[in-house]
Formats: structure tokens, sequence, C-alpha cells
């Protein structure tokens, strides 16, 4: 699935530009090292981690999108970052259980 | 064969302790210049998963790096040579679980103990000096052919 599909299937919020990639799969945690282990190239990353610092672990393992949930606030400065990196950050005011139940219905 | 001397390409950077602003900065160039020559994918994730391991842990817990990227048509090299408190006990360290993190350092993701197993897993040579009160070299070797 695209990613631009994905958000509207979901009615994610993107607080950034929708840089279109294919979606494979998805991961969840709040540790980077945790993702680096075993996150799939082509995943959305679900997390409550809005630090600057997802945006380079999440390009560097192929991340196609981070999804942050329970409408937790992203900064600016993290924003910039992702955007200079084109890596799109989207957002749910659903919490990861919910959302997770959402994007395995949604077929991902 | 041996393809000592043949590098192809030779870069280094530093790493600065404490700098969480730029943080992945190194292992990013690394990552883009491995796709620029053409690596196949799954070499140029496991470098770039076991740089960037290695590069946090200097972030966290290191002063300041020396950082040297070696190619050559067989190998893929980073070594990381960092003034610190370096590590007390190795085997500890590279105990899955196992950090010293503080709670500040676990808000941002970190301290998980999974960094070193990471690079471990990823390389396919690693060797680790450290000197407590002097620093840590952390040598990574990939075998470029996949
Ligand atoms: N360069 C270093 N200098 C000093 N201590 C280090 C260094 N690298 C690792 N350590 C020590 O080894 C421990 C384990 O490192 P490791 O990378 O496996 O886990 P972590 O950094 O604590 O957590 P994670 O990598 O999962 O975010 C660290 O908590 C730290 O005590
Ligand atoms: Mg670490």
């Amino acid at each position: 699935m695209r990613l631009a599909e994905l958000k509207d299937k979901l009615s994610l919020k993107s607080l950034n530009d929708v840089y279109d990639k294919d979606v494979e799969g998805a991961f969840v945690s709040d540790m980077v090292s945790d993702v680096m282990a075993g996150a799939k190239p082509a995943s959305v990353w679900v997390t409550t981690q809005t630090h600057k610092n997802v945006v380079a672990a999440a390009n560097l393992v192929d991340i196609a999108a981070v999804i942050v949930t329970r409408g937790r606030p992203v900064s600016d400065e993290t924003l910039e970052m992702a955007s200079r990196a084109e890596l799109t950050i989207l957002t749910t005011d659903l919490d990861t259980y919910s959302l997770v139940g959402k994007l395995h219905a949604a077929g991902v | 064969m041996s393809d000592e001397g043949q590098i192809m390409l030779r870069e280094t950077f530093t790493v600065a302790g404490g700098d969480f602003s730029h943080a992945g900065r190194v292992s990013t160039t690394i990552k883009s210049m491995l796709k620029q020559i053409g690596f196949p994918s799954a070499v140029i994730r496991r470098t770039a998963i076991a740089t960037y391991e290695a590069e946090m842990n200097v972030v966290v817990y290191a002063d300041r790096a020396d950082v040297t990227f070696e190619v050559t048509p067989k190998t893929i090299r980073v070594t990381l040579a960092d003034q610190g408190q370096g590590i007390a006990d190795l085997e500890l360290a590279m105990q899955e679980g196992f950090s010293t993190a503080t709670d500040e350092i676990r808000e941002m993701g970190f301290g998980a103990g999974m960094g070193l197993p990471n690079i471990k897993r990823n390389a396919d040579e690693l060797e680790i000096n450290s000197e407590v009160g002097v620093g840590t070299t952390v040598k990574i070797t990939i075998n470029a052919g996949e």
C-alpha cells in the first residue's frame, strides 16, 4: 500500500509533507535500538517517541514514515529535520493499541 | 588474495559526545556514500546499523571520537576511537539488556542495552578495546560481498 493511501484510510494527520512511499509493514517501539534490530525496510514506525533522534534512526533503516500516537506534540525542530531528510511524520489521537488494530485491519 | 592497500575510499569524521542534535550524521553520511558506490542494500543496511549504534554510544557515553571509514573491494571498515570513560566490564556490556543509561537518556529512546549486540549481529568482525578513564575503540568490519 502507498503511504498516502494509508494516511487517508486511517485518517492520520501529516505534520510535514507526505513523501509517498510503499508501506510493507509496521514496527512498534519507543526504543531506538529495538527499531534498529527489528524493523524491516518500508515499515511504518509506530511510537510515542518524538525526539529529533528518531529522524536519523528511521532513515538509516529505511522506515517509510513515523506515526506518533496519542496526539503527542512534535517539535518544529524535529519536523524541520524530518523534512530535510524527506521523512513523513504522521500523528493520530488514537493510542498505540487502537492504531495497530486499524493498521492490521487495513492489511499492513 | 589480500586486498589491503587497495583502498578505494577513506574518510575521517569526528563525533562530539553529548551532541544529540547531530547524532547519526556520520552513519547517515557513510550510508549515502555506500549507496553511491553501489553496494548491495543488505551490506549497506548492516553497515548503517552497526555504525549508528557505535556513533550513538560515543554521543551518549564518551567525550569525543575520531571515526575512520575505509572501503576496499572486499571490506567496509569503520573504526571509532573515542576518548571517554571507557568500559569497565566489556563482557557485561555486550550482554543484551545491560545499560548504564540515565532516565534522561531513556526518555529519548536510548538505553535498551541493545546497541553493542546489534553491532555484533551486523558486523562480520568486531574488535573492541577499552581502557577505563581513557576511552574505547570499536572496529567494525563488514564483508562487502553480501
Ligand atoms: N563508547 C563507550 N564508552 C563508554 N561506555 C560505553 C560505550 N559504549 C557502550 N558503553 C557501555 O556499555 C553499555 C551497553 O551499551 P549498548 O550500546 O549495548 O547499550 P545502551 O547504549 O545502554 O542502550 P542502547 O544502545 O540500546 O540504546 C552502555 O550502557 C555503557 O555503559
Ligand atoms: Mg548503545
